[in-house]
């Protein structure tokens, strides 16, 4: 299964970006063999609707779950309309955030858990 | 002739001069308007008790998709340069209306017809009198964004014939720049503090920059330092009036009283600026 994880490098030794719309960059891995490709994110500096852009992102990657720190209102509305599956509050390494998810530990968001423009002060 | 009372610091008194200014000029038998464009939080009304004759609401046209008609090409969200319009899939298209700029740009692009303009509300405009003094207020909507839209409305409401004073929202961004557009004069409050010069600085550089004729007015005069002055003096920048820092101008503030009718030895404050603003040239007589 594919799934995109916020990051703030390429690799999957990078931390988990706490942002989701204005994530450094989206880390798209195969669950199951660990391969990846890393997505620089061209939505890190929009002057607005990062979120919805950055879940189009992910959603054009073929990503099926999305772990990332925090998730917005919009951003949250375009993942679900996609049926992709939500998990926030991540911290630590990619690598620790795919072995978290592969665990089957890792509840679903089914809300947004951050207001608008929250990744705007972090 | 538009004369557009702005600041880069907000408090400043744009209000209290704007208000006091336009009735000044309408008691002295000008034709004048009096235009609140501050539309997030319009407080001219509340000193210049206007009798309202009209409420009109303010709607921008948004995107409505019929689904049925997408084919999901993906144009619509392509173009949108806010993500208020993106598409999924076949039939899977979302709109976000608050990130929406009423560009056109989606139905135009649409090939399949399926995306028709729809109107939403962003607000009211106000129009009435306070004696012959003509008034219109613009009030954005809590939690709408389009604020140059609707301070490009209640522009609409201009009287070419009238003298106008707009009130400008603080600060020299998007919404300033609306009000500010077609004026003819640019009175710019300040204090005389540091933020107020430093905000000063800023609103002098956009009035600049549109290429806006414009001279300062100090409020609060005595507070602060002369930094304010200095700076006008080596910028050759004219400073049209000065109100000093008198307790009882902010305790009229404070009950929503005019400053002219409440402490009359200011009304030859305003009558001076007035008679000063007689003598810009206006643009629409020029060739």
């Amino acid at each position: 299964m594919k799934i995109a994880i916020t990051a703030t490098g390429k690799t999957l030794d990078s931390q988990v970006d706490p942002r989701f719309g204005r994530a450094a960059c989206f880390i798209i891995a195969d669950t199951e063999t660990m391969e990846f490709t890393a997505i620089e994110n061209d939505n890190i500096a929009a002057a607005g609707g990062a979120g919805i852009s950055s879940a189009k992102t992910v959603i054009d990657a073929g990503a099926e779950a999305v772990l990332t720190g925090n998730c917005g209102p919009n951003a949250h509305r375009t993942l679900a309309a996609a049926n992709i599956k939500l998990f926030t509050g991540l911290t630590g390494s990619v690598q620790t955030a795919v072995e978290q998810f592969n665990s089957g530990k890792l509840t679903e968001t089914t809300a947004p858990n951050v207001q608008s423009h929250f990744g705007m002060d972090t | 002739m538009k004369i557009a009372i702005a600041s880069g610091k907000g408090g400043t008194g744009k209000t209290t001069v704007a208000t006091n200014l336009a009735r000044t000029a309408a008691r002295l038998g000008c034709k004048t308007q009096y235009l609140d464009c501050d539309v997030e939080e319009p407080n001219g009304h509340i000193f210049l008790k206007p009798k309202i004759d009209s409420t009109q609401p303010v709607t921008v046209d948004v995107p409505k998709v019929d689904l049925q008609k997408c084919t999901g090409c993906g144009k619509c969200g392509e173009l949108c340069q806010y993500s208020a319009i993106i598409s999924l899939a076949e039939h899977n298209v979302l709109t976000f209306e608050q990130l929406c700029h009423s560009c056109t740009g989606c139905w135009l692009i649409c090939p399949e017809n399926a995306i028709e303009p729809a109107p939403l509300e962003i607000g009211q405009i106000e129009l009435g009198k306070a004696g012959s003094l003509h008034f219109a207020s613009g009030l954005l909507n809590i939690g709408h964004v389009r604020t140059p839209s609707m301070i490009k409305e209640v522009k609409k409401h201009l009287d070419p014939d009238s003298l106008a004073f707009i009130d400008v929202p603080p600060g020299t961004s998007c919404p300033v720049v609306e009000a500010l557009k077609d004026t003819d004069f640019v009175l710019l409050v300040t204090e005389p503090t540091p933020f107020g010069l430093n905000d000063l600085k800023l609103a002098v550089a956009l009035a600049r920059e549109m290429l806006l004729p414009f001279a300062v007015v100090i409020n609060r005069s005595g507070i602060g330092n002369d930094q304010v002055k200095q700076y006008c003096h080596a910028e050759n920048i004219n400073i049209a009036l000065e109100l000093p820092d008198d307790i009882r101008i902010a305790h009229a503030y404070s009950q929503g009283r005019m400053l002219i009718d409440e402490l009359p030895e200011y009304k030859k404050h305003f009558t001076r600026l007035y008679k000063y603003l007689e003598t810009i040239p206006d643009k629409r007589h020029d060739t």
